[in-house]
């Protein structure tokens, strides 16, 4: 699907960052292959999405180095452009335009940051809506559609800018339970579909199913790392292995 | 009431009693015959006090000669006129400096309500400034600081403040440069209409190649080339065809120009000034009552900052925004009855006060000027109304 300039998609090394006083992120190292598939867990305020939030500069670190698709993140604004233009981002909020149909959501970037005529950024978007089974709703308002259709619209908004790298920042936390198996089955097609992504998220099932590595964080630290089978199997660390007693019943 | 309790024939005199919708029915009455009483009662005492006083009624007074000078007409006016071109004559300075008035300090609000939310410490310090000391003073003594400290301090005529010897600053009033329009001037403003309208074409072209392309067009250089450039070389090649009347300095005062008063300009950047800092506030919380979670969103797609401003926080900050901006376009409307205090010849000085005392016809004078400030605001609100009407989103 991309011509690989390198096999690493994202490389953390020795990254910290503050709030202030507080150390939000503690030497944080990780490597993540193209087309790797990472859940992150832990427990809350564990910095989980501050570390997801690091990788596309939502929010800045302060101490060692986040490398994306081969171009390190500094405060070059240009560099911050191009790389937020070549990672997708999903929120738990969905945060949709909600003044812009589902269309326009969707068109809105290609248009302006790729510079691509109006009728080939329509044509892309209802390719991905088409992927995310809601193209009948192209001409609605977000506020007209379901938190499930709305976190898929998000999805589709993010793969018209054709990423390299997806971030899923819980993209299932704000939804009626109802409603998570439309959005992780979107995201099941898409990390068979073969994308580099990164989910913080509690959906074990979803872990288990698709990722090759899971991430326990902890208070700011990467407590451990391992690919489900054997985290789930023999978690390593005590903090791990209770955070799985509370979560898993 | 206590005997009605008892016996079981009472009930249907009770149900009547507790009916809400009868009840409604009633006291609406009741407070409808009271109003009525109120306004007969009214028009009764103030026609035998008017008649004890031998004042006339009625609005034969408009025909009337004036007899009074006023300092800045838009319309032909003189001494000799009536009440009723007084009337307009007020009326129209009151339209002028509001409608200049709101112009100006919707400009200056976005502008200094953006900047508070700067990330540039000194930019942001400097808005909250001008917020917090423009909007804790009392406005007439904002028109009479300007009036007074600021215009009336200005050198007289003959040591006028020169800017560039077309415009001139003195406690007479700003006076400006007035073009005149000689022979061949007629394709100079062709040129600039064709400006427009060709700008305005390409515009259109812009946009469908856009679409078709992607390609974007840079649309503000060559508007600036079309409409300021073109009109320039005909201009030139015409032989400068428009020439300017500049203010010359005779006796005392300037001729020639155009003289904005010093009561026009004092209480027009006074209100502009004050309702601006109402509007900065205004517009700070309309778009900080965006969420963030919409500027990441933005961010995360690879929005630049000025474009997601434009394209996304704005946008949705203007529901909110609206509603407010409209009471303070009406407030600076209401408030440019001020200019009494420094004797800007508007609706309220000229009309309700000069008119007034002369005449004596407080009733009639009053409930006019009434009216004219009713239809000002109701006009404005509802232009507001239907403008916000249409940035609602759609939901369900």
């Amino acid at each position: 699907m991309h011509t690989t300039k390198n096999e690493t998609a994202v490389e953390i090394v020795a990254m910290n960052k503050w709030y202030g006083q507080f150390h939000v992120l503690r030497d944080i190292n990780l490597k993540v292959g193209r087309g790797e598939r990472i859940v992150i867990c832990g427990p809350s305020g564990s910095g989980k999405s501050t570390l997801i939030r690091c990788i596309n500069r939502l929010e800045e670190h302060q101490k060692g180095k986040i490398i994306v698709d081969g171009t390190e993140l500094t405060n070059d604004l240009k560099k911050i452009d191009e790389i937020r233009s070549d990672v997708g981002m999903v929120f738990q909020h969905f945060n949709l335009f909600p003044h812009l149909t589902v269309l326009e959501n969707c068109t809105l970037a290609p248009i302006w940051v790729r510079k691509m005529p109006k009728k080939d950024a329509e044509e892309v978007a209802r390719k991905y809506l088409e992927r995310v089974r809601i193209p009948e709703q192209a001409m609605k308002y977000p506020g007209q559609l379901s938190g499930g259709q709305q976190q898929r619209v998000a999805i589709a908004r993010a793969l018209c800018m054709e990423p390299k790298i997806m971030l899923f920042d819980e993209p299932t936390s704000a939804l009626d339970p109802e409603m998570v198996k439309e959005v992780l089955d979107t995201m099941v097609t898409l990390a068979l579909d073969g994308m580099t992504m990164l989910c913080v998220t509690h959906e074990m099932g979803f872990a288990r199913q698709v990722a090759n590595r899971v991430v326990f964080m902890d208070v700011g630290q990467i407590v451990e790392a391992n690919e489900p089978k054997e985290f789930f199997a023999h978690p390593q660390h005590e903090r791990t292995k209770l955070f799985l007693s509370q979560i898993l019943h | 009431m206590t005997g009605e309790r008892e016996g079981p024939a009472a009930r249907p005199r009770l149900a009547v009693l507790y009916n809400p919708k009868l009840r409604g029915i009633f006291y609406q009455l009741v407070l409808l015959a009271i109003m009525v009483w109120l306004g007969i009662e009214f028009a009764l005492n103030a026609k035998t006090n008017l008649q004890a006083q031998k004042i006339a009624t009625g609005f034969g007074f408009l025909d009337n000669t004036a007899g009074f000078g006023v300092n800045q007409s838009l319309i032909a006016y003189q001494e000799s006129d009536t009440y009723g071109r007084v009337f307009f004559v007020g009326l129209l300075n009151t339209l002028v400096v509001s409608a200049f008035g709101i112009a100006l300090a919707t400009a200056i609000g976005f502008l200094v309500g953006v900047a508070r939310l700067s990330n540039n410490w000194l930019i942001a310090r400097l808005a909250g400034v001008y917020v917090e000391v423009i909007r804790n003073l009392p406005l007439l003594f904002q028109i009479l600081f300007w009036y007074l400290a600021v215009l009336g301090a200005l050198p007289a005529p003959r040591n006028a403040i020169s800017v560039l010897d077309g415009v001139f600053l003195s406690n007479r009033g700003i006076a400006v440069p007035r073009p005149l329009f000689g022979e061949g001037s007629g394709l100079v403003l062709a040129a600039f209409a064709a400006g427009i309208v060709v700008t305005l074409m390409l515009r259109f072209w812009a946009q469908a190649r856009q679409e078709k392309t992607g390609q974007q067009f840079p649309l503000g250089c060559a508007a600036a080339g079309l409409i300021l450039g073109l009109p320039l070389l005909v201009m030139i090649a015409a032989g400068f065809p428009i020439g300017f009347e500049l203010p010359q300095l005779r006796g005392f005062n300037f001729v020639g120009g155009v003289t904005m008063i010093p009561e026009f300009t004092a209480l027009l950047i006074a209100l502009s000034t004050y309702t601006a800092a109402f509007i900065a506030e205004i517009v700070r919380s309309g778009i900080q009552a965006v969420s963030r979670g919409q500027t990441e969103a933005a961010y995360s797609l690879g929005l630049k900052p000025g474009r997601t401003m434009s394209m996304v926080v704005i946008p949705q900050a203007m529901r909110v925004i609206i509603p407010p901006l409209t009471s303070q376009y009406l407030n600076l409307t209401k408030n440019s009855s001020l200019a009494v205090g420094i004797g800007y010849p508007d609706l309220f000085a000229v009309f309700a006060g000069t008119t007034l005392n002369q005449t004596g016809q407080a009733i009639e004078i009053l409930a006019v000027t009434m009216a004219v400030y009713l239809v000002i605001s109701l006009i404005t609100s509802a232009l507001m109304n239907w403008y916000n009407s249409r940035l609602q989103l759609v939901e369900r």
